[in-house]
């Protein structure tokens, strides 16, 4: 044996045996020996000098890792000698691996890893609860209160996302703002780069001169990273801002109501006239720290008691008002961890398969070892030291594969996170790192122990001298009986996994037939900005402009419908109508009032969006500002509020209209403005459209710094896009136009993590049905190869080849049979658990149960037929020679 | 074969400690030194194997119940001498009074025998 280790003390023992012979050969020369003879003697009495060594040695206590290394290296050989066997095999568990890693890291960087603010554990985020909304936006005025009332947060702050017109620095610019508390940024913990965050007072309304933080990007990019930028002034929608800092680039807060942006401004700042308004809601959301030791639930009590306090004190505007307390990973999240626990599930099994593929390859190669095993064994290795010898190659095999599924995942995680458009959060956070690392190689070595056991204990188990005297052949038929167990085994998995992807498929199938209740395709939606000065013009001039603005883009070529939008466009945000029938009272609580989903447009929006009129007539040109008020509602108002009976020329109250009745004037189809999937859940369905050029005047210098507009088009979008934006600039070159989308993008956006989680479970599938084809294929050629002598003798008997044919595809096809049967039951219970990622159809959906059976035994057989040629093309001579 | 020996050294083991410790006690002493000093004072009735003697040598140095160091002996020639410890002599102790205890005990079953036969 040669040492790797402590070579100096190795030598030093050798000279201390050296020295003990030479003082026993010296004391017997002084005694009277012949020399010659006394050196012979003190050997002798010495005993075995190289075997007192090995004892000597193993008492340093590094013997264990001695034999590791003895095992390794004889491991490395035996892999070396196998080249095809361990080619298959490493690429079999890279494969699981790398699955199981690439997934692994990307619920590391979404899931696990801690968020990059201190104590991330008493950050949460704050919203109204309120009747139809559970997340709803907190009023002004109500979030004054909870933050001087409350007991259990350090700190509070509220922010609202704003687009400004950026004026002054080259051509007039669209930037993406948000109005903040002063302390939004301390309650994270961000610390400026440059220049100081907010002071407390700074974000009143009316305070001081107007200042503003920038992001690091903005400062950069539109900057130029200029160091004297604070200071500096910045023209924001006709108003100017002294900079006062720099946010870092790292930071990167994604909720459900905020994300980063490249301008922040105190919220003061804000001149909305509804500000003031308890019960507005203005898409203003929170975020709060919690003191030291609160929790959750003192937190959500507090709040409780602080909320009660306000609905009694002011009922109109707080009935039925609440808070909503969340934990802030929670809302950044959503549903996605629940997406991930799915493919995580998946992808073990993926990692499962692979190992009883390997595991089938190591019996069916034990065979082949059984000689060296036995004689390995005669010569004195205990079972113990076999086993460990086996499992020593295994997890060899699996930590080669996981060295290459590691490789795999750094490619297949980019791959598969392009996969999204930007939708999961965090995404940037995913990567490779220290608990990757540990993760990967804790599944390899469990993966090499998994499969390696079987094979070992099989080899060890059978009586090895008894094999040696059979020339190696072994017990084949306990063999068959585990490599027939682990096929099935695989094919009950692979039908698992089949039917989870299956069951997505269906999903999103039945999600594309879902009516959305207008036509996506050829629909744009963008927004268009007026020049600055235009948010100080009156409601007058600021309809002329819009309406020129109408004019342009509909001279634009390949436009054929144009709208504006004040609000919300279907499935991209939400605005809310509060209304009550004519005849009746107003009611005293605004909660007490009905909701409708509110939609603000011009007469050619039905042809636009392609929404069915159902009754009466739509908007025309003449519902202007000088015409009574007039709404057009969707079928879901009308059933809701008028029962059966036509709704046109009911009359209703809303908050906009005040005073004056609004008669309704049709009836169009309902839209899914909640998206594809939940829209049928939602409580809140009613809509209620309204025209554009009759929206109160004091909402016309908001709709001057940012209108939606839809357009109907032929042709492409982009450079219908460009053309459009070209004209307006033409027409006044401070005209900013941004954010365009096409209506069939919102919509696969909104599908985008269950179109995710389909594509990567339909790969993962893939995979096991790839292994498991394999894996009955290996098995299935080994029964043949065993059978060739029964097959021969059944055809000198007379057999003919068909039959032999069908006795072999038998074989396969009771197999796989079995494992289906296994594998429906087994995917009867698991699928439940993904239920509430499927839409339209149930957990057991029949159809995709029968579909994926069919299709794994058609594989299953497709993968027996190679074999079963092969085994009607047996010579009966030949196999009789043999035998 | 290895096996063999270790299930030897395993049998002498408490005797043989006990037999280097109180051998060290008189003095530092090298390998060949301790297995003479054994023979010399048993009358030549104990001839400690080398097969054993080593391995216990080394064991006893990881436990830290003796050091080595290396002499150089009067022909230049290096040999390894060990050494008590402070902790070696309080095992030295404790591994006496075990023994005078299995003696007494063994003795204790002996004598009665003898009572007996006379």
């Amino acid at each position: 044996m040669r040492f790797l280790w402590w070579p100096g003390r190795r030598s030093e023992l050798n000279e201390e045996i050296t020295a003990h012979l030479r003082m026993a050969t010296q004391e017997r020369i002084v005694r009277g020996e012949n020399p010659k003879h006394a050196a012979q003697s003190a050997r002798r009495e010495f005993g075995n000098a190289a075997l007192i060594h090995e004892t000597t040695h193993d008492q340093w206590g590094w013997r264990w890792l001695e034999t590791l290394l003895q095992d390794v290296r004889y491991g490395l050989r035996t892999l070396h000698k196998w080249p095809g066997f361990t080619t298959v095999a490493v690429l079999t568990l890279a494969l699981g691996i790398g699955a199981n890693t690439a997934l692994f890291s990307i619920v590391n960087g979404v899931l696990l890893k801690p968020l990059p603010y201190p104590h991330p554990e008493r950050l949460v985020t704050l919203h109204e609860s309120k009747p139809n909304f559970p997340t709803g936006s907190i009023s002004y005025p109500n979030f004054r209160d909870w933050e001087k009332n409350n007991h259990t947060f350090s700190a509070m702050a509220i922010a609202r996302g704003s687009d400004f017109g950026l004026t002054g620095r080259g051509d007039a610019e669209r930037v993406r703002a948000e109005f903040i508390s002063s302390n939004f940024f301390d309650i994270l913990g961000v610390k400026p780069i440059l220049g100081r965050n907010f002071a407390p007072g700074e974000d009143e309304i009316g305070a001081a001169a107007p200042i503003a933080l920038i992001s690091e990007g903005f400062w950069k990019e539109k900057l130029g990273g200029a160091p004297n930028v604070l200071g500096q002034a910045l023209i924001l929608d006709g108003k100017s801002y002294t900079i006062v800092g720099v946010i870092p680039a790292k930071f990167d807060l994604t909720t459900q109501s905020f994300i980063p942006k490249q301008i922040y401004v105190p919220f003061g700042q804000w001149g909305s006239p509804w500000l003031t308004n308890r019960f507005a809601g203005l898409a203003i959301h929170g975020i709060g720290r919690l003191k030291p030791g609160v929790t959750l639930e003192q937190a959500r009590a507090d709040m409780t008691s602080v909320t009660n306090a306000l609905a009694a004190a002011y009922p109109a505007d707080d009935k039925n008002i609440g808070a909503t307390i969340l934990p802030i990973k929670d809302d950044m999240l959503a549903n996605i961890p629940f997406y991930l626990e799915v493919l995580l599930g998946a992808v073990g099994f993926v990692l499962l398969i692979a190992c009883v593929n390997v595991a089938n390859l190591l019996l069916a190669r034990s065979t082949g070892r059984t000689r060296e095993f036995a004689i390995r064994s005669a010569l004195g290795a205990g079972h113990g030291r076999l086993i460990r010898q086996l499992l020593t190659e295994s997890v060899l095999l699996a930590i080669f594969g996981g060295g290459l599924g590691l490789l795999a995942a750094q490619w297949g995680t980019r791959g598969a996170l392009a996969l999204l458009p930007s939708e999961l959060p965090r995404a940037a956070e995913v990567g490779l790192d220290l608990h990757v690392l540990l993760f990967t190689m804790g599944i390899s070595v469990l993966a090499g122990i998994l499969f390696g056991l079987a094979p070992a204990f099989k080899i060890v188990r059978n009586d090895l001298q008894k094999r040696l005297k059979e020339g190696g052949r072994g017990s084949s038929a306990s063999r068959q009986a585990t490599q027939t167990t682990f096929v099935l085994v695989e094919m009950a998995m692979t039908l698992v996994l089949l039917v989870g992807a299956g069951l997505m498929v269906r999903s999103l199938a039945a999600l594309g037939n879902v009516d959305p209740g207008f036509r996506p395709d050829h629909v744009l939606t963008f927004g268009i900005t007026l020049p600055a000065p235009m948010t100080h013009a009156s409601p007058d001039a600021i309809r002329a402009a819009l309406r020129q603005t109408e004019d342009v883009m509909k001279s634009v070529s390949g436009v054929q419908s144009v709208s504006l939008s004040f609000g919300a466009f279907p499935m991209s945000g939400d605005d809310e109508q509060f209304f009550w029938h004519a005849g009746q009272p107003k009611p005293t609580s605004e909660s007490d009032m009905n909701w409708a989903l509110s939609y603000v447009v011009d007469p050619d929006y039905l042809r636009v969006m392609g929404v069915p009129l159902k009754s009466g007539r739509f908007f025309t040109i003449q519902d202007n500002e000088h015409a009574p008020l007039v709404a057009v509602v969707d079928d879901v108002f009308a059933r809701k509020y008028f029962g059966s009976s036509s709704p046109v020329g009911q009359r209703i109250r809303t908050m906009q209209s005040g005073n004056s009745e609004v008669e309704i004037i049709g009836v169009v189809g309902h839209v899914n403005q909640w998206g594809l999937d939940s829209d049928s859940s939602n409580s809140l369905r009613a809509e209620i459209y309204m025209p554009y050029m009759q929206l109160p005047g004091d909402s016309f210098p908001v709709a001057a710094a940012g209108t939606g507009a839809a357009i109907r088009y032929q042709g492409a979008d982009a450079p219908l896009f460009s053309a459009i934006r070209r004209a307006l600039q033409r027409a006044n070159s401070d005209n900013i136009v941004y954010d365009a989308e096409t209506m069939g993008g919102i919509i696969s956006d909104s599908l985008a993590v269950r179109r995710f989680t389909m594509q990567i479970l339909g790969i993962f599938a893939a995979f096991a049905l790839l292994l498991s084809t394999i894996g009955i294929y290996g098995v299935l050629s080994y029964v043949v190869g065993q059978r060739s002598n029964e097959i021969g003798i059944r055809m000198a008997l007379g057999a003919q080849r068909s039959d032999i044919l069908q006795m072999i595809l038998g074989h396969g096809a009771r197999m796989a049979a079995a494992g289906i049967a296994v594998g429906l039951l087994a995917a009867l219970g698991l699928t439940r658990l993904m239920s509430g990622i499927l839409f339209g159809i149930g957990a057991t959906d029949p159809l995709t149960f029968v579909g994926v059976s069919v299709l794994l035994i058609l594989v299953a057989l497709a993968a027996c037929y190679i074999p079963a040629r092969r085994a009607m093309r047996v010579d009966p001579m030949v196999a009789l020679r043999y035998e | 074969m290895k096996q063999h020996y270790q299930n030897r050294i395993e049998l002498l083991q408490g005797t043989l400690d006990l037999l280097i410790l109180q051998t060290l006690q008189w003095g530092a002493q090298h390998g060949y030194g301790i297995s003479q000093a054994i023979r010399s004072r048993s009358g030549d009735a104990l001839q400690v194997d080398t097969g054993s003697l080593y391995p216990a040598l080394h064991r006893l140095e990881h436990q830290k119940w003796i050091k080595a160091d290396w002499k150089t002996s009067g022909n230049n020639q290096r040999v390894r001498v060990y050494q008590l410890t402070a902790a070696g002599k309080k095992q030295l102790l404790s591994e006496r009074s075990r023994w005078q205890q299995i003696s007494e005990a063994i003795a204790g079953i002996l004598s009665p025998a003898k009572e007996n036969e006379t």
